[in-house]
């Protein structure tokens, strides 16, 4: 049971190191861009909250399967590949995941009543005051949970990238199988795997809700 | 239009959003022309890559790889509310020898990735020789991981049933089998039934994960029209054209998944039932991904 694992060594830590770096580094780009489209959705003007809508009602109904494979194959076609296999599922991934994010952010910043911030105005505070102030730590309580949710599915869905030829986690199983291995000993392991990244988001999710509960 | 962030524009902030207005309809106009004229000259228009959508062979294909879709989709769907339902049932049992390990399961199978939940059927299946096609594949995966989230979203409603209408119901002398068929399901379902549908959605969006398993779905036959020589590899447009339908059905479940939910919302304001807050707020947090 354990050779599997011990065997294969190099293997199974160049998978989960890979399958770390597409989390973080997507996760990063995805919060920068998720948040732009979010402040998209929430502003003033008419034609980028447009952007905003169009992007999300587009991006979520899109399986991400359907996104890496527009990527992978179809954006060569037009020359607009990313330079690898590695960027361009960091590319699909970050695509994908802030669409969802944007929506987590807008509706945090519409868990605040207006009151709040016509508050905030009356006693003479700035636009970027009433931001920091009184808008953003309030957004915030509403805002971990759910963003907690989206990156844990975001490190789930990095498995996609095995279907396209990148090396992470989710394509052990394939090269496994060229080396004769015993293919559910190896899914156990790398189940495994993905238990250890996973719980503790998990318990952190639970513990930002709690601290983040009181209303 | 006031909101959190800015108050009711006046004619200088007008002004100000009609000039930006304008500069950020230039700004996407001059993105998708570019697009556009980067499809252009890489030939992306040319009549030989659309042509094969008039041809009724193709559009069989086309037709037959949404039928498998739809058909993992929706068995799979069927499958989940019954895996749900156990489970849920299960996990507000008075026995913990049921509600303990219903509880691990639930939790275990919405931790691990679709696409790992799959490959133990399809690496099983060509290990132990079961005859189980990449279609079985799919569809149990799909079970296991929506059925577990399925049964959150029921349990979490029918936490959320006002406490009042349990007591009500244990203090008629109804048993809990009673108390939670009569009266606590019919009012959680209507609060509940927004959430499951868009739970449908994410399990329709991610039939497409069968095209890593080789199930035959539409986006595997997507791959392959795409990578037809005699049409020029056609990817752009296919991909198009399988994009515009995943999001046409997507958007039509959302759509009722919206209707639904302003449906329950105007019901609750009339009769006053149940508030929504702890199964909206157990769900919502539950980004679909």
């Amino acid at each position: 049971m354990f050779s599997v694992l011990t065997d294969n060594w190099p293997l199974f830590r160049d998978g989960f190191w890979l399958t770390i770096r597409l989390f973080v580094v997507s996760g990063v780009l995805s919060l920068v861009l998720g948040t732009i489209l979010g402040a998209f959705r929430v502003s003033p003007v008419p034609a980028l909250r447009g952007v905003g809508t169009g992007y999300v009602n587009v991006l979520r109904n899109t399986p991400l399967t359907l996104v890496f494979a527009f990527l992978f194959f179809g954006a060569a076609k037009m020359h607009l590949s990313l330079p690898n296999p590695y960027w361009t599922a960091v590319g699909a991934l970050t695509i994908y995941t802030s669409a969802f994010i944007c929506e987590v952010v807008r509706s945090g910043v519409n868990t605040i009543s207006p009151g709040q911030s016509e508050a905030a105005r009356a006693v003479g505070m700035s636009f970027f005051q009433v931001l920091t102030i009184v808008v953003l730590p309030q957004a915030f309580r509403a805002i971990i949970p759910p963003l907690m949710s989206v990156l844990i599915a975001l490190l789930k869905n990095t498995t996609i990238a095995a279907g396209f030829s990148v090396a992470e986690a989710g394509a052990i199983p394939a090269a496994m199988s060229e080396r004769g291995e015993n293919q559910l000993l190896t899914l156990m392991w790398i189940t495994i795997g993905f238990l250890i990244l996973i719980v503790p988001l998990i318990f952190l999710q639970r513990w930002a809700e709690r601290r983040t509960a009181v209303a | 239009m006031s909101s959190v962030l800015y108050e009711t524009p006046g004619p200088r902030a007008k002004l100000r959003n009609r000039i930006s207005n304008i500069i950020v309809l230039v700004v996407l106009a001059g993105v998708i022309a570019w697009l556009i004229h980067r499809m252009y000259i890489y030939g992306q228009f040319e009549g030989r890559l659309w042509r094969q959508f008039q041809y009724s062979s193709i559009q069989r294909q086309l037709f037959d790889g949404l039928l498998n879709t739809l058909k993992a989709a929706g068995l799979a769907a069927v499958l989940a509310m019954l895996f749900g339902a156990v489970f849920a049932a299960a996990r507000i049992s008075d026995r913990k020898w049921l509600r303990t390990p219903a509880t691990l399961i639930v939790e275990l199978f919405r931790a691990i990735p679709l696409l790992i939940l799959m490959f133990y059927f399809y690496f099983g299946n060509i290990q132990f020789n079961l005859g189980l096609g990449p279609f079985w594949a799919v569809v149990f995966g799909l079970t296991l991981y929506n059925g577990s989230v399925l049964a959150e979203i029921f349990r979490a409603g029918i936490a959320a049933v006002p406490k009042g209408q349990r007591e009500a119901a244990y203090a008629m002398g109804l048993r809990k089998n009673q108390v939670v068929r009569l009266v606590l399901l019919p009012q959680a379902i209507s609060a509940m039934l927004p959430a499951i549908v868009s739970q449908l959605v994410v399990l329709l969006k991610d039939t497409a994960l069968g095209f890593i398993i080789t199930y035959g779905e539409l986006l595997y036959v997507a791959k392959q029209m795409g990578g037809r020589l005699t049409y020029g590899f056609p990817y752009i447009p296919t991909y198009i054209v399988t994009a515009v339908i995943y999001i046409g059905l997507c958007s039509l479940l959302s759509l009722l998944a919206k209707y639904l939910e302003g449906r329950s919302r105007r019901r609750r304001k009339v009769t006053g039932a149940p508030p929504p807050s702890a199964a909206e707020a157990a769900t919502s947090a539950e980004a679909p991904l």
